[in-house]
């Protein structure tokens, strides 16, 4: 309707011959296929301006993004001390259950929190109450009763239903560690909505088009896949009004397109909050919004609408805004994933498949965040980095990547290939194409476990239970590959099966218990979907099967003669030193890992995936897994995401790289992680040598068809130093795998992880 | 021309500050100087190193052509003292020459009266270290002459060869300032210099002369200051040098 009448102003102020074809909204865009069907590509496409000059044009914060900053860190210093500043205890989190929360609303730009204050915290728990309440009391609060009430007895939750189909086999599975972090108890996330149609098509019109989606499907077989995609889409149609309706509290009308640069920034942000007060996934990114947001911001720039100083400033306060996402979580959640991640992702720059680059002035703008209010792990901040792109852009990231560590780094030649070029990064290093795919979050398998496993014929080397399949041990005293490798890969047939299964019963379940409304709402119709498995431990294994066939390892056994300890006598080759011989095992075992996986049927015909990521979860993995035979001692830490093993890279920085460059993103479709720190000295004597070397080692990464890298620039003693004097190093951001913290807020274990990583260029 | 074999301490991928762009670097080992700063004292002796094929190096410097290409980096020989292997050397540079990588010696020039004009004319360039000026100081730092590097500065000029000039600043033994002019006047003459890096001296090798067995005679030595370095820094500068 707001389309109609702004037509008909438009009209009615001259001649209606001359009138503009069009709402106010588009004034000045050139028209196409997008205003005829739900096609952001298409605008963005049309109506972009490359960038490919340098960073001389940005400005700094302006006096009210400073204050307002200082208000926003005020409040984070007092959370720090505290855990969690506040917390709901009694009203569940939905798009309009709070009113409207402010900072400081003179100042704000950009409104809208997903609480009625500042870091309060929500409660959500459609994904499990039992998670909801021990999140509460483990930081001091208590459930009300009477909300409680509601989950045990009269609404179901998605951690109920999981455990209502789970069979004991998955069970026994993951109570041992052999898969972990699945998402059975929480929302899985690592769905993006594409919250740029918020913005380009107002509400109205989306509404309109899931009426016409509902209608397509009226002569259909009333098929259960059918039945399901009708209730879903009146879900959906229905999370839309309450969006409209989140959007009028905050006092706009996002029923109709937004109109100028501050409205579509600010529209956009709308749908992203919605989407966090309805859902508290594990990953809740925000897409690819920046070159978006660029048309806009040009458009009132040529207008003479706003200086540069204030599209800034709208960048800064919409960033500020993602950077105060919060979810309760509790302490075990936190010991996988720590430090309050909400991977508030943020695709940057890339290359179109014109060839044009997608980076603008906004690319630089949302970066310079970074500069404007200090380095922050949220919103994790992704480049899509391509050879082609400008050396302006590329030197910018590198310059902000050595002062901050804050920014992550992933191929967008290799991942254009695949997904095209209107993609984005969910959680750390999951591609998809955006409103038009979403992933099933399946955690990870721990293949470095599932070795021991097959030495120990299924009994598990901690508790000494049976947990697999009862199969035959080794019972030598030296592991010998030709005796170990069948036995290996029965086991991992064994763990692809359960694993699965766990997935499908977890995503059945969420569909129905903890459905994304508002996220699928900015999705088409019809999507593809991933099922995204993933695997722990890749090094270690690699570097088990290298010590073994290149060295005598021998078996320490415990008074059951379980196999508990391996003897390594003599060196073998390690993965991470560009040494084919045993780089190609590390290869070899994903493949081989990815084939057992696409065996497995999946729920609702999802494409399967595979990622090699822990994020800060293998410190968890490391205490959950025995000795392994490459020498790593029970409980010590893997090495995170495709990493080498800790200090076993002796070559440098680029033998490391080309060993990650080996690992076949094909069967990897979901990510490879890898995360790499250096020294400043190391990348050169002065800021110049440096950024143009870190931009060097940038495109030979990506030349070579490595994936995804983590930059850290730092030394060892800065991190101890923040160790021990936290209170110095509140906004210290350190990379690890896919994603961003705050040093200080790791816990001590996975600090000391990140100290003994190698540091490139530290002898 | 044929494989060659040689002692190696250690390879490095990935280097910035031994040369220009991404460097891999070669580690050889065996020098006939005995610095009292030197920080890879365990590359002293040649056997200390690993017998390796000149061959099977220049075959894992060839997978690292894309990050020279994109950086204008390539092959660095350090040391140790690269010419004590003169084989070696000009069999690796010879190979990169053949690829088209760039390469770049570090080498005190001591022993560069051993090696033909050919295999000199094979580094695309020297970082030649000049430990000091006065003949004394260069002496009680080395434990050698001071002639044969500047015979070789010379030589270099000659064969129009480029050069960066590496000088480390020791507090209370190499910065006396009638040393570091010399130093820099010397090299302000010669035509080929591109490039002067000053290096504060610092204690990172200190630990190695310990684990090795051996007393470490700066230990008592301070690291320069800020503004010291940036003094010895303008000394250079005077003398119309880019300094790094």
């Amino acid at each position: 309707m707001g389309v109609h009448q702004n037509i008909e102003k438009a009209a009615a102020a001259t001649l209606p011959f001359l009138a503009e074809d069009g709402p106010k909204a588009y004034a000045g865009f050139k028209k196409g296929d997008w205003n005829k069907e739900i096609d952001v590509r298409n605008f963005i496409q049309l109506n972009y301006t490359p960038y490919e000059g340098a960073d001389d044009f940005l400005a700094g914060p302006t006096a009210a993004t400073t204050k307002l900053w200082d208000a926003v860190l005020e409040l984070m210093k007092e959370e720090n001390k505290k855990g969690v500043l506040d917390a709901d205890t009694e009203v569940v989190s939905s798009i309009v259950s709070h009113a409207p929360g402010y900072i400081n609303k003179d100042l704000e730009k950009i409104v809208g929190l997903q609480t009625d204050a500042p870091l309060k915290r929500a409660l959500m728990p459609y994904g499990g109450l039992k998670m909801a309440v021990a999140a509460l009391e483990s930081n001091g609060y208590k459930i009300s009763e009477k909300t409680a009430e509601i989950f045990q007895k009269h609404r179901k939750t998605h951690n109920d239903g999981v455990f209502d189909i789970y069979t004991p086999e998955i069970r026994r599975a993951r109570s041992a560690g052999i898969v972990t972090g699945l998402p059975d108890a929480y929302g899985r996330g690592r769905i993006i909505g594409d919250y740029r149609r918020v913005a380009l098509y107002g509400i109205d019109k989306l509404m309109e088009d899931k009426k016409a989606q509902h209608a397509s499907l009226d002569g259909n077989v009333l098929s259960e896949e059918t039945l399901r995609l009708r209730e879903e889409i009146s879900e959906q149609y229905r999370s839309l009004a309450e969006l409209k309706e989140m959007g009028a509290a905050h006092g706009f009308d996002i029923g109709r397109p937004a109109e100028n640069a501050q409205e579509a920034i600010q529209w956009l942000y709308l749908g992203y909050l919605a989407a966090i007060k309805e859902q508290n996934g594990a990953a809740m990114s925000l897409g690819r919004t920046t070159t978006f947001l660029d048309i806009y911001i040009q458009r009132d720039l040529d207008n003479g609408i706003i200086t540069e100083a204030e599209a800034q400033e709208l960048m800064d306060h919409f960033v500020m805004k993602l950077r105060m996402v919060r979810f309760m979580r509790t302490p075990d959640y936190n010991a996988l994933f720590s430090g309050d991640p909400v991977w508030v992702t943020e695709s940057i720059g890339g290359m179109g498949i014109d060839g044009r680059t997608l980076v603008t002035k906004s690319s630089f703008r949302v970066l310079q965040t970074l500069i404007n209010l200090g380095p922050a792990p949220e919103p994790n901040l992704t480049v899509l980095w391509s050879e082609h792109m400008p050396k302006g852009f590329k030197d910018y990231c590198s310059k902000v990547s050595i002062e901050t560590s804050s920014v992550q780094y992933e191929n967008d030649d290799l991942m254009r290939r695949y997904w095209g070029d209107d993609y984005g990064i969910a959680c750390c290093v999951s591609a998809m194409r955006i409103g038009k795919q979403m992933q099933f979050f399946g955690a990870r398998a721990n293949l470095a476990k599932a070795m021991l496993y097959a030495i120990n014929g299924g009994i598990d080397e901690k508790t000494g239970k049976q947990v697999g399949p009862q199969a035959r041990p080794i019972t030598g005293d030296v592991l010998e590959w030709d005796e170990l490798e069948p036995l290996y890969d029965q086991m991992l047939d064994w763990i692809a099966k359960v694993y699965v299964q766990a997935l499908n019963c977890i995503h059945f379940s969420h569909d129905k218990y903890n459905y994304e409304r508002v996220e699928m709402a900015l999705h088409d119709r019809d999507i593809l979907r991933t099922m995204a498995c993933g695997i722990a431990g890749l090094s270690v294994v690699a570097d088990s099967i290298s010590a073994i066939k290149n060295t005598k390892v021998k078996i320490v056994r415990n008074d059951e003669g379980l196999a508990v300890d391996y003897e390594v006598e003599g060196d073998f080759p390690c993965f991470g030193n560009n040494d084919d011989s045993v780089d190609v095992i590390a290869e070899d075992i994903m493949k081989k890992f990815m084939d057992k996986i696409r065996n497995q049927p999946m729920y609702r015909n999802a494409t399967p995936t595979q990622s090699v990521l822990t994020i800060t979860s293998n410190v968890v993995y490391g205490k959950k897994t025995g000795s392994t035979p490459d020498g790593r001692k029970a409980g010590e830490p893997f090495a995170p995401g495709a990493n080498p093993m800790h200090g076993r890279d002796k070559k440098g920085a680029l033998a490391s790289m080309k060993s990650l460059c080996k690992l076949p993103y094909e069967d990897s479709q979901d990510g490879i992680s890898y995360t790499f720190s250096i020294i400043p000295g190391a990348l050169g004597k002065d800021e110049a040598e440096r950024i143009n070397n870190l931009s060097n080692l940038l495109d030979g990464y990506m030349h070579d068809m490595g994936h995804h890298i983590n930059v850290n620039v730092f030394d060892r003693k800065t991190l101890e130093d923040a160790m021990e004097h936290p209170e110095l190093y509140p906004q210290l951001t350190v990379r690890v795998s896919g994603y961003a913290v705050n040093f200080v807020k790791l816990t001590r274990e996975q600090q000391m992880d990140v100290i003994n990583r190698t540091f490139h260029g530290q002898r | 021309m044929q494989d060659t074999m040689g002692y190696v301490h250690s390879v490095e991928t990935g280097g910035t500050v031994d040369g220009p762009g991404l460097r891999y670097i070669v580690f050889t080992s065996g020098c006939p100087l005995r610095c009292l700063y030197c920080h890879n004292p365990d590359t002293l002796k040649l056997k200390a190193g690993n017998q390796s094929s000149a061959y099977e190096l220049l075959k894992d410097i060839s997978t690292y052509r894309t990050y020279f290409e994109t950086g204008g980096g390539g092959l660095t020989v350090s040391g140790g003292e690269p010419m004590a292997q003169k084989e070696f050397l000009k069999t690796l540079l010879w190979g990169c020459n053949q690829m088209g990588v760039h390469t770049t010696v570090d080498t005190s020039g001591y022993l560069h009266a051993n090696l033909d004009d050919e295999t000199i004319d094979m580094a695309d360039l020297y970082l030649l270290d000049i430990k000091s000026w006065v003949p004394e100081t260069y002496k009680k730092v080395t434990g050698v002459e001071i002639g044969p590097t500047l015979e070789f500065a010379k030589r270099l000029e000659k064969m129009e060869k480029d050069v960066w000039i590496r000088f480390v600043l020791v507090p209370g033994l190499t910065d006396a300032p009638e040393n570091v002019e010399g130093v820099a006047k010397f090299v302000s003459q010669l035509g080929n210099v591109k490039r002067v890096d000053v290096l504060p001296f610092h204690k990172m090798g200190e630990h190695k002369w310990q684990s090795m067995g051996k007393s470490y005679q700066l230990k008592d030595t301070r690291e320069p200051t800020a503004e010291e370095t940036e003094a010895a820094k303008d000394t250079f500068r005077k003398y119309g040098l880019d300094v790094h």
